[in-house]
Parts: C-alpha cells; sequence; structure tokens
C-alpha cells in the first residue's frame, strides 16, 4: 500500500505483557460481573467470587499506579489499530488513583454489605450488578476516548439502575425514575457534544483532540465546552444540577447508596476534568470553556456545603457531597487547583464511602431513618461515636485527617490567583472556607443529636427514650470491621500526606503539559 | 392468542427461527446479520414459545436461567478479547484460523466467537424481559 502513500494505520511493535495491567482491571470486573450472573444462586459463593475479583483488581491497579508513577501515562490501543481509529485505553497517575480507591470502597461494600445481607436476598444479583458499576466506573477512569467515556456512563447507569431497584419497594421505584431520567438527560447532552466535537475536530481520542482544538473554531469550541459541562455537571451532581441526588439516594440501602456516594458523581467531575483538560486546545489549562464554570463555582461552593441542608432534621443521614469544592479546583487555572481538585475527588471517593457506611450502622442500630427519632448512641456503642466523628472532621477539613490537605492545596491556589488580581478567585477562597465551616457545624450538630442527646428530638430529649437494637455478631464484625479498615485508612492517609501530594502533582503537571500523555498514545509521530 | 392454530404452528416457526438466527449470526461478518440481529431473532422465537405453551413450560424448554445465558456471553466475549494476549498484540486484536476442508476454506476468528457472546446476551437480556412480561400477564 505504501505507493498511495497512505498514513500507517496500524501498530506493527509488538505489545509487551506488562501493557495488559491496564485492561485487566476492567475486563476482570466485567468477567467478575458475567460469571456471577451465571452463579448467582449458589449460597455464599457470589459474595466470595467478588471480594476475589475485587482483590485481583486491586493488585492490576497497583501494579499500574507503580509502573506509571515511573514511566507516566501508559496507553494501550484495541485491536492494533492507530488511534484514532483504534479506542485507547490511556492512564495517567490521576485515572489509576481514582480507579484504586474505587476498587478498594468496593471491596469495603461487599464485605460490609455481607453483614447486612439475609438469606433471602440471595440470587437478587446484588454482587454482579456490584462488579458491573465497579467495571463502569474503571473503564471511566481508565479510558482515553471520549465516546468510549459514553459508553462507560451507559455501563454505570445499567448496573446502578439496577441497584436502586433491587428490593423493589415503591419508594426505590420512585427514586429510581427520578434518577434515571436525570441520567439519560444528562447522557443525551453529553451525546450531543460528542456529536459536534466529531463535526468539528473529526477525532474523539482525548491525545488527538489535544492537538486539534488549538486550530479549530474557538466560538465553536466555547459552545461544545459548556454543553459538555452542561452534561458532565448533572452526572458529577453538581449545584444547581443536583436535583436527581435528594430524589433518589435515599431510596435504595444504605450501603448501595454508600457505593453511589463513593463512585458515580465522582466520575462525572473526573470526565470534566479530563475534557476540560482536552479541550483546552494550547498547553496551559486556560481552557475557554471553564470560564463559563468558573464564575458558577463561586455560588456553588456554599451549595457544595449543602449539607446543612441534608443533614437537616427530617432528611436522612449525611449527604455532604464538596462537589462544589473539586469544580472550584477545576476552575483555578493552575496546577495547584487542579492538583488540589483531584486530591479531593480521591479524599471524597473514600470518605463519603465510610460516612454513608457509618450512617448505615447507626440506622440499624436505631432502627430509625431519621436524625430526628435518635439518641444515646453515645453510651451504646463507643466505637460507631468515634468513627463518625473522625469521619464528619475528615469531610470538614479538619487537620490532620484527609479532607484537609486537597482543601489546603485548593485555598493555596485560590489565594496566590487572587494575590495576582483576580477577585473572582478571591470569592471563590471564601467560598470554600464558607463551606468548611457549614460542614463543621452540620456534622457536629448531627453528632451531638446522634450520640449526645439521650432520647428523641423535643421535650423528653433529656430522657433515655430511644429503643436500640443490638446487632447480631457476624453484622458487627463485618459491619463494623470494613467501617473501621477505612475509616483507618482516610486516617492513615491524612497522617502520612506526602505520597498523596506528590502524586497529585504529578498528575497535575501532566493535565496541564499534556506533552507526557500524548505521546502515551503513540500519536506524537503518528500524526505531524 | 392461544388459538389451537398457533399452537399447531408454533413449534416449527420457533424452529424454523431457531435455525435463521444461528444463520444470521455466523454470517454477520461481512454480511447483513450478526450477533445483535440474531439474537433478536431466537428471543423473538422463545417468546413466540412463551406465548404458545405458557412461560412456565417455556423456562422448562430452556433449562437454564435466561439471565445466565446472558451472563455466558459477556463471559464468551470478553475471553475472545484476551486471546490476542498470546500473539503478543493489543486487547481485542482478531484472531484468524481458516480451516480448509476439501473444497471450501471456513474462516474462524476470534470476532466470531465475539459475536457469538453478543448473540447470548441479547437472547438472554430479551427473552428474560418478555417471559417477564407474560408471566405478569397471565397472573
Amino acid at each position: 500500500m505504501d505507493h498511495l502513500a497512505l498514513p500507517t494505520a496500524m501498530i506493527e511493535t509488538p505489545t509487551a505483557l506488562a501493557d495488559w495491567v491496564i485492561v485487566l482491571p476492567l475486563v476482570l470486573a466485567l468477567l467478575g460481573a458475567a460469571l456471577l450472573l451465571m452463579l448467582r444462586q449458589i449460597r455464599r459463593m457470589p459474595a466470595l467470587l467478588a471480594g476475589l475479583v475485587v482483590i485481583a483488581i486491586i493488585a492490576c491497579e497497583v501494579a499500574l499506579l507503580q509502573r506509571i508513577a515511573v514511566e507516566g501515562p501508559l496507553s494501550m490501543t484495541m485491536g492494533k489499530w492507530l488511534p484514532p481509529f483504534g479506542i485507547s485505553f490511556t492512564a495517567d497517575i490521576f485515572g489509576a488513583a481514582f480507579a484504586l480507591a474505587a476498587a478498594f470502597v468496593t471491596l469495603i461494600v461487599i464485605i460490609y454489605a455481607e453483614g447486612e445481607r439475609g438469606a433471602d436476598e440471595r440470587g437478587d444479583g446484588f454482587h454482579a450488578l456490584v462488579l458491573l458499576l465497579l467495571a463502569g466506573v474503571t473503564g471511566a477512569f481508565l479510558t482515553g476516548d471520549l465516546f468510549n467515556l459514553y459508553v462507560w456512563f451507559e455501563v454505570m447507569l445499567i448496573a446502578s439502575f439496577g441497584l436502586i431497584v433491587t428490593g423493589g419497594r415503591p419508594l426505590q421505584l420512585d427514586g429510581a425514575v427520578k434518577y434515571g431520567f436525570l441520567n439519560f438527560l444528562a447522557t443525551t447532552l453529553f451525546l450531543l457534544s460528542l456529536g459536534l466535537i466529531y463535526g468539528l475536530l473529526g477525532t474523539l481520542n482525548m491525545a488527538d483532540i489535544i492537538g486539534k482544538a488549538s486550530t479549530a473554531n474557538p466560538a465553536a469550541l466555547t459552545g461544545i465546552a459548556a454543553l459538555l459541562l452542561l452534561a458532565f455537571g448533572m452526572k458529577a451532581a453538581a449545584f444547581p444540577l443536583n436535583a436527581r441526588l435528594p430524589a433518589s439516594y435515599h431510596t435504595p440501602p444504605t450501603v448501595i447508596s454508600a457505593l453511589f456516594a463513593g463512585l458515580l458523581t465522582k466520575v462525572g467531575v473526573y470526565a470534566l476534568l479530563r475534557a476540560g483538560a482536552a479541550l483546552a486546545g494550547e498547553p496551559g489549562y486556560s481552557g475557554t470553556g471553564f470560564a463559563i464554570g468558573r464564575h458558577r463555582d463561586v455560588a456553588d461552593c456554599p451549595a457544595g456545603g449543602d449539607c446543612g441542608d441534608q443533614f437537616a432534621p427530617g432528611h436522612r443521614l449525611p449527604g455532604d457531597r464538596g462537589i462544589g469544592a473539586v469544580l472550584a479546583g477545576i476552575a483555578l487555572p493552575s496546577e495547584g487547583g487542579v492538583a488540589g481538585a483531584a486530591l479531593y475527588v480521591f479524599h471524597a471517593i473514600l470518605t463519603m464511602t465510610a460516612l454513608y457506611l457509618v450512617a448505615g450502622l447507626i440506622e440499624r442500630r436505631t432502627g430509625q431513618r431519621d436524625t430526628v427519632q435518635m439518641g444515646g448512641l453515645y453510651a451504646a456503642s463507643t466505637p460507631l461515636s468515634v468513627l463518625f466523628l473522625v469521619l464528619v472532621l475528615a469531610t470538614a477539613g479538619v487537620p490532620p485527617f484527609l479532607g484537609f490537605w486537597p482543601k489546603l492545596l485548593l485555598l493555596d491556589a485560590g489565594v496566590q490567583q487572587a494575590m495576582a488580581g483576580d477577585w473572582a478567585d478571591g470569592a471563590l477562597v471564601v467560598a470554600l472556607l464558607a463551606n468548611a465551616v457549614l460542614t463543621l457545624i452540620a456534622g457536629s450538630r448531627l453528632w451531638a443529636h446522634v450520640f449526645w442527646r439521650s432520647g428523641v428530638e423535643g421535650a423528653v430529649s433529656e430522657h433515655e427514650t430511644v429503643t436500640l437494637r443490638t446487632p447480631g455478631v457476624r453484622e458487627q464484625w463485618l459491619g463494623l470491621g470494613a467501617s473501621v479498615v477505612l475509616t483507618a485508612l482516610i486516617v492513615l492517609a491524612g497522617l502520612w500526606p506526602n505520597l498523596l501530594f506528590e502524586g497529585a502533582r504529578a498528575g497535575a503537571a501532566d493535565l496541564v503539559d499534556p506533552a507526557r500523555y500524548i505521546a502515551a498514545f503513540g500519536l506524537a509521530e503518528a500524526t505531524p | 392468542m392461544n388459538t389451537v392454530i398457533f399452537r399447531t404452528i408454533a413449534p416449527l416457526i420457533v424452529a424454523i427461527m431457531l435455525m435463521f438466527s444461528v444463520y444470521v449470526c455466523l454470517r454477520g461478518h461481512n454480511e447483513p446479520g450478526g450477533g445483535f440481529i440474531g439474537g433478536l431473532i431466537a428471543a423473538s422465537a422463545l417468546a413466540i414459545w412463551g406465548m404458545a405453551t405458557g412461560v412456565e413450560t417455556a423456562r422448562k424448554a430452556l433449562r437454564v436461567d435466561p439471565l445466565a445465558l446472558a451472563g455466558a456471553g459477556v463471559f464468551a466475549a470478553a475471553l475472545s478479547g484476551l486471546a490476542s494476549v498470546f500473539t503478543g498484540s493489543p486487547f481485542m486484536t482478531s484472531i484468524w484460523l481458516y480451516l480448509d476442508l476439501g473444497e471450501t476454506s471456513v474462516p474462524l476468528s476470534t470476532p466470531m466467537i465475539f459475536d457469538i457472546g453478543v448473540y447470548f446476551v441479547v437472547l438472554g437480556t430479551i427473552t428474560s424481559i418478555a417471559l417477564a412480561l407474560q408471566s405478569g400477564e397471565e397472573s
């Protein structure tokens, strides 16, 4: 074919066996989900198998992360076709670290769920759906292609839809309809912008987009970026697009809510981060699309502390998602901002899941879903009260817990920008601080209500009027044990944050200057 | 719906549709067809069987849970992609084997296994939906 002078379309070099660590997490999750769908009727089998598969996934992702830390971003393009024809899987530090955190959280949730699940729930496909959800999340974190990202969003949507309705109570169906509808809307917007990007640039490969965006019409690109921001904002449940969360997240069993809180919105944020970097045009991350997002985030930040709203009496237990804080980081046009945002996502995956898991333990002890009816738990269970307090402090960002470090990075980046004379970033700093204070107030108030107060709210709150359930041995060990392990990890990561800092800085550097990311695709020599 | 004519002709239709679905699935690589459309035809055949004989009989005739069939399909499809690890190529790279059988040569490949996987995913999912809807109708 040389006489036609066509550019090469196939990858000629052999693929090293070690490169497979980038697809193995996903393939293992898919294989595991498929196997569990076949074996779901067998007793004990699903939990055991799901646990083993997730452990294997974690092992692969640790290897992947190690490799990326040494050699920079890693990429594999499916079917030997060169990008943009072949679908690429590409992981930088952020993608791999988030995927690792997601897999770890899934393992904890699988163990925790064993304490709660009764014999009548056997064969409901819970474990298969959890692995399918993990497959979707892992795929979204590791893919290097925007259309492929859409596919993983769909996989996630299918799995989460199935998980929401597991159990089949009318309330769950009601939540599932709202959740499904708003997600479909977001997906449609996402697809629309994908079509526009392909029309404008002729490619959907992220590295290829970075290369071609600089020569494209900036007005058209800004429009597309705004549309993407809207779509991913809905996926990430950013204010004011978060209507689906209060409508649906409280309907499934807490253990499923915990998984959702840890994984789903974070993928939306990651997509925003990644797509923003791709569309920014020139290296330097001063993407036009983000100017739009930026001024809105000032309003978003205190709203991100809308735990004030979700923590309020009458509502169910926790809910701060801190998405506002992450978006603030994305809006800050500097490496420090990006590093802070990414570290925040990492922290939020772990902490939000832990908070929901502990809330689930509280709900099982008190038999209530409403904090107004709770009280007197401090005397009944000291470990539970300590866990909850630690997690509230970690969420609010009180040092030395994990939540403090990303906020420090964000504030640092914000103050630097504000000193440079950008008033909007000054407002962002104030909003971030307000967010932290609001979260702290709401969280400690909740702790006082659930643990300190002897009885239910009202005139009898001084008297012990709450009847507590004593948990079974199995439930106690698995449920509390899993929560303690996750919380211990959060505390340890908060005490020794150096590794996280290094990772976040290196990842942010790659995102701001995508040369290494593009080189990983093998595109550097393919396209002039 | 459940007339004598329908019940008499149903086995014939179902058998032909199932055969045809396999044919459509296998020829799909280079011609119109493929796993998805083949799976749909097979699922329609099973839905007809459910209408004619009742959901319980159809489930018994299937022997396995349709959702387990779907799981097996995903499993086969993922495995077909993994095969390329032995050729030193990336995930999902196709591997071809041409079987010479005297006069003709039969091309076998990993995309074919993938397509068969898709066939079972569609067959399993649509069948379980169809049978669930029908059992709702009966009760």
